[in-house]
């Protein structure tokens, strides 16, 4: 234990949370929690619903596996993170089927799934199980928004070109293409869009981008 | 304190207590919210029925109204055999009943879940694939049933019907209403487990199910004839709906379906329109049919007391 306080809202605990959403972003930089990111990214709300769904799961997971963290024996570490992973996620699969049934349906199996998503295992891993609360908490906010962030930016590519239309929770659906009239110039729905590997074209798209407006991402040796 | 770490004694004891207290809340914390996640589930199929008769009032109905006003629309409850015989039928005054435990004990429609049905009745399809005897009384053996509500509203009756079947992945099922001349498609719900979303998920949504309405399932003559889901863009007849492009495993499935299911409550309504319309024509005696006849009558008038 330290004994200097630190600032709950220091430089360091800043960039825990900014890190993630950009310069380490767990989705497009260190490759973690694709599949699930190719699956629930046909409707806005889905992937809003599974960024917080994500996001809990993760909050909670560091926050227990950090408090923990001097007790849990070495040798059954992995079991014991994946318990508490797998525990939380039955909580949330339960929650979500008893309050937001129609999300629980259309979300079907990979709310189960986030139980494998490497993000929640390798921040348990990698950074809960050797630092204090309130960090791993930080954490773990910074990683579950940077997969949102991914989530919603491709679900918002996909749903727009793919069914012409915009879900978000609370509002009925906002059928833009019909409003601005594109589909009597000629204009057809993407159906391509609507399946797997359109995210990741557009996973990749959002790759390129991003190390193009952040220079010191590129891996110099890579030439 | 000095307690070894990383000695297998500890470790035991660390994994047993963990599984101890997250077993422990996970029970609990499903126990608590098993009775909301049930009443979603029979919420939903109530919204499901009440939307599929095809008329104004219930047609956009929420999932929390629909427990409401069930039972003021669904009037009859029914279980139909494999040949259109009732095997038992409850009014809107009988409360909706617990699932039994055993299939064939089962009274009340509502608990007929034809999703389960489906998956045991594939399995009789390829042990008696040519048919037969055999094959039927294997589906009586194995209880095999097919549940029908009836709707009154303004003294029209609606025959709602529910099956299930395959789709291109995964379980689909849908619900079909027969307006009171038991042939014509008044409304129709369909839904899926895992069709590919934007091709055949498409099965769920209005254009889809819009082309069924007024499509008939009987000939003029009355023989039962399959609704067809064709191509979309083609020519349709009085028994062919336009399907949905991209999604053709998915329309073999819902054709499949309803061949199958409308066949066995066409045998039902067929009996229960000549019974309605036409005098009774058997080999019943002529006393036996006035008393029958004024038997019906005082429960008609007794239906009409109890809903005004």
């Amino acid at each position: 234990m330290s004994d200097k306080k630190e600032a709950l809202f220091s430089k360091k605990n800043k960039k825990l949370i900014s890190d993630p959403l950009n310069l380490n972003n767990p989705v497009t930089i260190q490759v973690l929690g694709i599949c699930s990111a190719l699956a629930v990214t046909v409707q806005m709300d889905n992937a809003i619903v599974m960024s917080i769904a994500v996001l809990f799961v993760m909050v909670m997971g560091n926050l227990i596996v950090s408090l923990l963290r001097n007790l849990i024996p070495s040798k059954i570490k992995i079991i014991v993170q994946l318990v508490i992973v797998a525990a939380l996620v039955i909580i949330v699969d339960q929650v979500l089927k008893a309050y937001v049934y129609d999300v629980s349906k259309s979300l079907s199996v990979f709310v189960g799934l986030i139980i494998t998503n490497c993000i929640i295992m390798g921040r348990l891993e990698a950074y809960a199980l050797g630092n204090k609360p309130w960090g791993s908490i930080l954490d773990g906010v910074g990683n579950g928004l940077g997969y949102g962030l991914i989530l919603v930016v491709v679900a918002f590519f996909k749903e727009l070109f793919g069914s012409g239309s915009l879900t978000i929770p609370g509002l009925p659906k906002l059928e833009i293409f019909e409003w601005i009239g594109l589909y009597n110039i000629g204009y057809e729905d993407n159906g391509l869009m609507l399946l797997p590997p359109s995210s990741l074209i557009l996973v990749a798209i959002y790759i390129w981008i991003q190390k193009k407006k952040t220079p010191s991402l590129i891996d110099e040796n890579a030439n | 304190m000095s307690i070894n770490k990383e000695g297998n004694a500890y470790t035991m004891i660390f994994a047993i207590t963990m599984v101890v207290v997250v077993g422990g809340l996970l029970a609990f914390i499903s126990s608590t919210l098993k009775p909301t996640q049930m009443e979603n589930v029979k919420n939903e199929k109530m919204q499901n029925i009440l939307q599929a008769i095809g008329i104004e009032e219930t047609s956009t109905i929420s999932r929390d109204e629909a427990g409401a006003i069930f039972n003021d629309y669904i009037t009859k409850r029914i279980i139909l055999d494999y040949d259109g015989n009732v095997i038992s039928e409850l009014s809107n005054e009988d409360p909706i009943m617990a699932a039994a435990r055993k299939r064939a004990d089962e009274k009340d429609a509502f608990n007929v879940d034809v999703r389960k049905y489906y998956n045991d009745l594939t399995g009789l399809m390829k042990k008696y694939p040519e048919g037969g005897a055999e094959y039927e009384a294997a589906l009586k053996e194995e209880a095999i049933t097919y549940p029908l509500f009836v709707c009154e509203k303004d003294g029209k009756e609606f025959y709602i019907t529910y099956f299930s079947g395959k789709g291109l992945w995964d379980d689909i099922w849908g619900y079909i209403s027969l307006q009171e001349d038991g042939r014509t498609i008044n409304g129709s719900v369909f839904d899926h487990k895992g069709e590919t979303p934007g091709l055949g998920s498409k099965i769920t949504e209005a254009p889809f199910n819009d082309d069924f309405l007024g499509k008939v399932i009987t000939t003029d003559e009355g023989e039962y004839r399959p609704i067809k889901v064709l191509k979309p863009g083609i020519k349709r007849k009085e028994y062919q709906v336009q399907g949905l492009s991209g999604a053709t495993f998915t329309h073999v499935g819902v054709e499949e379906m309803m061949d199958r299911s409308l066949a066995v409550y066409n045998k039902y309504l067929k009996g229960r329109m000549a019974s309605n319309t036409a005098p009774v024509i058997n080999e019943m005696s002529d006393s036996n049919m006035v008393t029958d006849s004024s038997y019906q009558m005082v429960i008609d008038t007794n239906a009409v007391l109890a809903i005004k």
